[in-house]
């Protein structure tokens, strides 16, 4: 990868008013240009919001839709990683990230899993995606993932086998957790820890970016950090607070790392993909019933 | 073998219940904040009994909009404890938020006056505490406010709250803090001493003690509901776990009861969308 100076853009959301939404972004997107940074990452559905339920339908844009164009423009100056829903072709309504560059949509990923259980009801309103790919840039080969995605493992790992070197994963994660004595929120808790874990695991640079506000008595606790691919976290934006944080992503980091410890050079997707075509198959035959 | 189960579900209960009081408190003052301005108020209007709940969330509402900006509305009825205005006039000193009080006898009695039968204790509390709703509301109006609700998890979850009375409200910061809970973030915030540590009482009659009309310690149940609601326990478990199968039962059997009172109005459907059923937008829609 080539140097990246990235910025972590923890917004607040307006919840359904996307012209609100998208001056924000302009504005991030422009402040973050300012400060030398190559690329800026919103969190999950900046443009729209989070709790949409019925909203769905009115936010809701195709993936060339002309009330995204002033962020492709914006993006002549500098990449930015945002996140939308997508009504496709067919008219599903798919939680999507994308990454403008260049005046032009790079790359589109939708999230594969979405979350229906205890606050979340995503699959009642939304369709998942079908594609985990990492795809190229000017600075190297990034993937983004969607909050829930990266509570499958297993999408971290397809990122990182398919080469990329930093991931992005866009966030709208609700507070939760203010018992137990512990002294962060347990949802606090259990990103970092995975942040952290996927960077020294799969060697890669981890950027997380998480929003802020309420939706609903619903907080979202931003948090936001870099975790470089020996762990170390580079950067964190606060709890509960707006913020634009930007950090320093070298290469020479990750070509240390991977030195010491070649992890993903022993990787076998050979036998991962073998092995999970089999338990595929016997699933779908019901021997796991 | 069950003595380390019960020693066990107990601590974990107890253990569980155990608050982060600065983090609970940030959020809290955040989200009151924030659900009060998202709809152009500045302000807020909280009934102030004298009791902890009500002083927590008046305390709560001080920090997230400036003492000024809260109104501290006391409410007195003739059979009300003395001490209770009392407790509520210290906290409002230590506050430094706006007051007023309005004694609500003669409203209440006005009604009560009007009717042939014989009332009972609850249905003159009932009516007390949806007169002073009726204050908070029409004191929203005169100081640009809206209405901070007092209910926490333990009163919602037992149903022990007068509907569109003490239940009312536009905004409830203290809803998903259970009774023990409740006191660990007063405690924190150090509110006065008196309020601490006086036993629970709605006052709505000379002599009312919560605890005594339940049945059962705020404490003890909460236990309990954490067990089952927060940790998905089965009634068997807890039961196992060394609590009282009676208390256990009886405890299930009023958040069963009262599930209607948490609940808007049911609406009988006819058309394809019904609102709150398969109409379904946020509150916070645009906001």
């Amino acid at each position: 990868m080539r140097d990246l100076r990235v910025a972590l853009a923890q917004i607040r959301p307006r919840l359904g008013d996307v012209a609100h939404n998208l001056a924000t972004h302009l504005d991030y997107a422009d402040r973050a240009a300012n400060a030398g940074c190559n690329i800026v990452v919103f969190p999950e559905q900046s443009l729209t919001g989070y709790f949409l339920s019925d909203l769905v339908a009115d936010v809701a844009v195709p993936r060339d839709d002309a009330s995204l164009a002033p962020i492709l423009d914006a993006s002549r100056d500098i990449d930015i990683v945002f996140g939308f829903v997508e009504r496709t072709a067919d008219h599903r309504f798919v939680p999507a990230a994308a990454c403008a560059s260049g005046g032009r949509l790079l790359h589109v990923h939708q999230k594969v899993y979405l979350v229906t259980y205890g606050l979340f009801d995503e699959a009642r309103d939304l369709a998942p995606g079908r594609h985990v790919r990492a795809f190229d840039t000017a600075h190297g080969r990034h993937a983004m993932l969607i909050c829930e995605d990266l509570w499958h493992p297993t999408s971290a790992a397809l990122a990182a086998a398919d080469g990329a070197d930093v991931i992005f994963g866009l966030s709208s994660s609700p507070g939760r957790g203010v018992g137990g004595g512990a002294s962060e929120l347990g949802s606090a808790e259990t990103w970092h820890a995975l942040n952290r874990l996927y960077a020294q695991m799969l060697v890669c640079y981890m950027v997380h970016v998480n929003r802020v506000g309420f939706e609903d008595g619903v907080n979202f606790w931003g948090g936001s950090e870099v975790v470089a691919p020996d762990g170390t976290c580079l950067a964190r934006a606060p709890d509960f607070e707006e913020a634009l944080v930007v950090a320093d992503l070298p290469d020479s980091r990750l070509r240390r790392q991977r030195t010491r410890l070649p992890l993903r050079r022993d990787e076998n997707p050979e036998l991962v993909s073998r092995e999970f075509a089999r338990i595929a198959a016997e699933r779908r035959d019901g021997l796991h019933d | 073998m069950a003595s380390t189960t019960e020693a066990s579900l107990q601590s974990r209960a107890r253990h569980g219940l155990r608050l982060d009081a600065a983090l609970a408190e940030q959020i809290l003052v955040r989200f009151i904040a924030d659900a009060i301005s998202k709809f152009g108020f500045a302000r807020a209007v909280v009934n102030t009994s004298g009791g902890i709940d009500s002083a927590l969330t008046c305390a709560l509402a001080a920090r997230a909009l400036g003492p000024q900006n809260v109104l501290a509305l006391m409410l007195p009825y003739r059979t009300s404890n003395p001490s209770s205005r009392g407790d509520a006039e210290t906290l409002i000193q230590a506050l430094g938020v706006k007051s007023q009080v309005v004694d609500v006898s003669a409203a209440v009695d006005g009604y009560l006056d009007e009717l042939d039968d014989d009332t009972t204790p609850l249905r003159r509390g009932n009516v007390m505490a949806r007169t002073r709703m009726i204050a908070a509301y029409d004191q929203s109006l005169a100081f640009d406010a809206l209405v901070v609700g007092t209910s926490n998890k333990t009163e919602l979850l037992l149903g022990y709250g007068t509907l569109h009375g003490d239940m009312a409200s536009a905004v409830n910061p203290i809803g998903d803090l259970y009774k023990t809970q409740v006191r660990q973030l007063a405690a924190a915030l150090n509110l006065p001493a008196s309020i601490l540590e006086k036993p629970p009482s709605a006052d709505l009659w000379q002599g009312q003690s919560d605890e005594d009309e339940l049945g059962f310690t705020y404490g003890l149940a909460d236990e309990v509901l954490y067990l089952l609601i927060d940790e998905w326990h089965t009634a068997d478990e807890i039961v196992a776990g060394g609590y009282d199968a009676a208390l256990v039962a009886e405890i299930r059997r009023r958040v069963r009861q009262t599930q209607y009172k948490r609940r808007p109005p049911v609406i009988a459907k006819l058309s394809d969308r019904t609102i709150d059923r398969d109409f379904r937008y946020p509150r916070d829609w645009g906001r």
